[in-house]
């Protein structure tokens, strides 16, 4: 379950959009153009279950999220969904980490304020005796010339 | 026959008689006869591991997560407060501020400690550097790194924060930190291994016992511990993972 965004929340002028979510969801965001640099020396983590539910967020994850930890374990990862991302992208993720092996990209994640941060993000299954048990994803500093390029990409992507 | 321990090589020099000392009250604690090990170098501990002679080990994030994978180890405990993180320095009279500002073609000094390089790489990324697009000045000691920067050999250097902190004041004035991590949950652990896996339960008990204890809380004094706490199956799959993530 997955709520829509709220007005009260966002900082800033911001624009309005309709997602469709994996699993069916859908949900409206509302989004603004500041951005929120990503700290330096820190790693954001989080775990999810196979379907992709959040079971686990560092003090990182909540920090640059803006949410309260309450808010987001049970949370579909989605949450952090922004409408810049082609869903493209979330489907190579998803395929990709399926097959039992890691992914790797740069994602433009979405803040409750409806500001947004760029991160180099990293996902893996997470196997205990055999069975994926659920997925780890690690997101660090990205290079801003890598960013630049995604800027650019992600558009032609829709 | 007496059970092999040893230490990742990376610990920090000033406790390197603590750990005799920790062998001693470990082995008077357990009653099992445990020799103490102190390789050089990563190589030949990882030798030693590869050969099967390792039963104790306290070894670093990087290679428990081979030992646990491929030798059947099995963490113990971790100790308190400790984790693992790194720093990207350059000497104090480097224009550069930020690491987006360094240019490829850079010297980088570093040791072969795998975690702490690892770390330190990862923060390089955002200033476009890999290994493919620097200069390696591989190193023995931090201490070496450092006096490389010093004297202008490299340009920026990667150091254990806990061995950085540790140098002499007069050093750290003519250094200056470009970025410190602040990941938190790498750490190393006592990890037990082959021969020694039915007394995990027992050895695991003095351990976190041992701060209660006077005579261990000295020991662990010595090692710049304060108290050991259990590190359990899954905590250690979660930081495998972890680090399975930051390898690529």
């Amino acid at each position: 379950m997955i709520n829509d965004m709220k007005p009260e929340d966002i900082v800033g002028e911001f624009k309005e959009a309709a997602l469709n979510l994996f699993g069916g969801m859908q949900r409206k965001v509302l989004y603004t153009e500041i951005e929120t640099p990503y700290p330096d020396g820190k790693l954001i983590v989080s775990t999810t279950d196979p379907n992709g539910v959040i079971t686990h967020v560092n003090q990182s994850f909540i920090e640059m999220s803006g949410y309260t930890e309450a808010e987001l374990i049970g949370a579909p990862h989605s949450i952090l969904r922004h409408p810049d991302m082609p869903s493209a992208a979330f489907k190579d993720l998803w395929d990709t980490v399926k097959r039992g092996e890691k992914w790797q990209g740069f994602v433009k994640n979405l803040r409750k304020d409806g500001g947004y941060y760029w991160v180099k993000a990293t996902v893996i299954p997470n196997i205990r005796k055999g069975v994926v048990v659920g997925y780890t994803s690690v997101r660090r500093k990205p290079s801003r010339t890598k960013v630049e390029e995604c800027r650019k990409l992600y558009p032609t992507l829709f | 026959m007496s059970f092999l321990f040893t230490v990742s090589p990376d610990f920090t020099p000033d406790h390197l008689s603590g750990w005799y000392i920790f062998n001693t009250w470990l082995q008077k604690q357990t009653g099992e006869p445990i020799h103490l090990e102190m390789y050089n170098d990563f190589t030949a501990q990882r030798e030693a591991i590869a050969q099967n002679k390792v039963n104790l080990i306290y070894a670093n994030p990087y290679d428990a997560a081979m030992l646990v994978r491929e030798k059947g180890f099995l963490p113990l405990v971790k100790p308190v407060g400790v984790s693992d993180e790194a720093i990207i320095a350059v000497g104090a009279a480097n224009p550069v501020d930020d690491v987006a500002e360094l240019t490829p073609g850079v010297k980088l000094a570093f040791t072969d400690d795998p975690d702490v390089k690892m770390m330190g790489m990862i923060m390089l990324e955002p200033g476009d550097l890999d290994a493919k697009n620097m200069q390696s000045l591989s190193c023995d000691t931090y201490v070496q790194v450092a006096k490389h920067l010093l004297r202008g050999d490299a340009d920026v250097g990667i150091f254990l924060a806990e061995a950085y902190d540790d140098l002499s004041e007069m050093i750290k004035k003519q250094l200056k930190i470009l970025v410190r991590s602040q990941i938190s949950v790498i750490h190393h652990s006592l990890m037990i291994g082959p021969g020694l896996l039915d007394k995990r339960e027992q050895f695991q008990q003095c351990l976190t016992g041992m701060a209660s204890d006077e005579k261990g809380a000295g020991v662990l004094e010595s090692l710049g511990f304060t108290s050991w706490e259990k590190v359990d199956d899954e905590e250690m799959e979660f930081m495998i993972d972890l680090m399975d993530t930051l390898s690529v």
